[in-house]
């Protein structure tokens, strides 16, 4: 499988907090990978540092796309090689459409095909509406998957796409982005892992203290985080480290 | 109803054609219900091709009219100031009659276009607008100047007579030049049931320009609505405002007003309502952008409630463009200036209200030109 996503060794820091440090981390083609961690460990950051946003500085290690290290480049020009992002919350721009955003995600996109992909998600009368303005939690992560599915990027980053969402739009929300990464790459990032019941992960991860401390089988992962929490799984996977 | 002038305005110099488009006004009168144009002090033609629906010359309409006695400087003071001094000091009167009878609707908007074609040119016009009981009356008004003239002044005197019942939307795209100094005088009168709506569109540089339309609700139930779409460049200082007097039960004024600072602009956005009778509703809402440090915006809503019981609000809301929506354009992949134009381009973008489809989609069109930075 080749390489997606590559970070090396990545020390980032936000201000004078360190928020990754040693950060290791590979993602391959046709992944559908999920990243775990507490609240606060850095998660938003991570995808905050993958699409370069200012103030996330690495200040140390690369980030390699496709073979090429992004490390410098500018957001936009990441996302014209193919990174998507669902954010967490995304801001409100008065005067700027959903529809017109589908159209920056892949510019000339047909009326109909953003039409018909709105209807999937529910999102019919939010097309004519200023993006997230007054939108609910569920409506901007729904608005969020509708810009990622206009997009097709090679790999899509989620950001926490259940937090803020009533458990019946949770469910929606997993199913089509399950259907989404069916044929496509992804990494999510979530502190509840209650939307993988819907979404059927190959590999899961856990970030804690500013690095990928286990990575392995979803399934095993999340029931230890369920039933330890993140300190108790974390010792365990120190341990099995230790031991090796 | 035909009146004296017949040029035809595709016949106009190409030049002057594609200004005239950029404000608005189209030289093939496609879809339009009349023409009105005039080229510094010369009106080219003025003409309706819809039964019931006058366009003149104000100079016509003085001769036809016995002199508009009911009309003419009746809701503007001559005496206001020196601009009103110099329009009310032309021996001969310039600009539009324009009158819809009784009942009687615009089919396609009517189309006025102030032209300046002269080196430091002073344009006077002289406006008079009257929509008749039950009736309905579309105006698109383009002011705009030959591109290769700098300097000029601009007087327009603009009177507006709504009366029971009966609604004009007045769209008014204004298109000068950095030494051009622009002064509209503008007063409305509306009657019981009556509404007025006046959408104003200013988007490149101006040496000057200073307009504050008045507007008087007289009988009940009358209602107007204003909308201001103002992009200060270069150099330019605009002072716009928007004032109504609320004077009936039940009446009820908007005022919509975004205002875009860039480069050294100064931009003074006014908004004075004032209620006089209980029963009314009035509603200011101001929003501006700064973009670079030599920039200024001062909003300046006012309210006065004289009586109680009534409902006036206003919302201003002066900044810069927030970072974080530059970067969430910068994540669905435009450039750092392209997502500024695109939210610049968005905050802009109010919804004119009243406007026919047409006239919608070629104000966007305008827009999206012009703000193509």
């Amino acid at each position: 499988m080749d390489e997606l996503l590559r970070i090396d060794d990545l020390e980032l820091k936000v201000g004078a907090r360190t928020i990754l440090n040693g950060f290791h981390f590979v993602l391959h083609r046709g992944e559908k990978a999920v990243m775990f961690g507490p609240n606060g460990a850095g998660k938003s950051s991570l995808i905050y540092a993958i699409l370069g946003y200012p103030g996330y500085q690495v200040t140390r290690g690369k980030i390699f796309f496709q073979g090429r290290d992004i490390t410098e480049l500018p957001t936009n020009e990441r996302v014209k090689l193919g990174l998507g992002v669902s954010f967490q919350n995304p801001p409100a721009i008065r005067g700027i459409k959903l529809s017109e955003m589908l159209n920056v995600c892949r510019p000339g996109i047909s009326p109909d095909e953003a039409a018909r992909r709105a209807a999937e998600l529910n999102l019919t009368d939010f097309l004519a509406r200023d993006i997230n303005l007054g939108f609910s939690g569920g409506e901007v992560k729904r608005s969020e998957l509708l810009q990622i599915i206009a997009q097709q990027p090679a790999l899509a980053l989620f950001d926490e796409p259940d937090s803020g969402v009533d458990l019946e739009n949770v469910e929606l929300l997993g199913r089509r982005i399950n259907a989404y990464l069916k044929d496509n790459s992804g990494l999510i990032i979530t502190h509840q892992g209650y939307i993988l019941n819907f979404i059927e992960v190959t590999r899961a991860c856990v970030l804690y203290d500013g690095r990928v401390v286990c990575s392995g089988d979803p399934k095993g992962i999340l029931e230890d985080i369920r039933q330890k929490g993140y300190e108790g799984c974390v010792k365990c996977r120190v341990r099995k480290n230790d031991e090796k | 109803m035909r009146s004296e002038k017949e040029q035809q305005l595709s016949e106009l110099p190409e030049n002057v054609k594609e200004s005239a488009l950029l404000v608005g006004v189209d030289p093939s009168e496609q879809e339009r219900s009349g023409s009105f144009f005039q080229v510094d002090q010369n009106v080219l033609c003025a003409r309706s091709v819809q039964p019931g629906v006058e366009v003149l010359s104000t100079e016509a309409a003085l001769r036809q009219y016995g002199g508009l006695k009911e009309y003419f400087w009746q809701a503007v003071d001559p005496t206001k100031d020196e601009f009103t001094r110099a329009a009310a000091a032309e021996s001969v009167p310039k600009g539009y009659f324009i009158r819809t009878a009784p009942g009687v609707e615009t089919i396609y908007p009517l189309q006025a276009c102030l032209y300046i074609g002269k080196e430091g040119m002073a344009q006077k016009v002289h406006n008079v607008i009257i929509a008749e009981e039950g009736s309905h009356l579309h105006i698109i008004t383009g002011c705009t100047i030959d591109t290769h003239i700098k300097s000029g002044l601009h007087i327009g005197v603009s009177e507006f007579f709504v009366k029971k019942n009966a609604s004009v939307t007045f769209t008014m795209v204004h298109n000068w030049a950095e030494e051009v100094e622009v002064r509209p005088r503008t007063v409305a009168h509306v009657a019981e049931g009556g509404t007025f709506i006046t959408n104003y569109v200013c988007l490149k540089p101006v040496k000057m320009l200073q307009l504050y339309p008045t507007v008087h609700l007289n009988g009940r139930g009358a209602r107007v609505v204003a909308n201001s779409v103002v992009y200060g460049r270069k150099d330019s200082v605009i002072d716009t405002g928007f004032r109504a007097f609320l004077k009936a039960e039940g009446t009820s004024a908007e005022n919509i007003a975004r205002a875009v600072a860039t480069d050294r602009a100064k931009i003074i956005a006014r908004g004075h309502m004032i209620g006089e009778v209980p029963g009314i509703k009035a509603h200011i809402e101001c929003r501006g952008l700064v973009l670079s440090k030599a920039a200024s915006i001062h909003a300046i809503p006012e309210l006065e409630a004289k009586r109680e019981n009534l409902e006036m609000s206003h919302e201003a809301a002066v900044g810069k463009i927030a970072e974080k929506e530059i970067l969430y354009l910068m994540a669905r992949g435009l450039s750092a200036d392209e997502a500024t134009a695109a939210i610049i381009r968005g905050f802009l973008n109010v919804d004119l209200t009243g406007l026919p489809a047409k006239l919608k989609k070629e104000i966007d069109k305008i827009m999206a030109m012009e703000l193509a930075i």
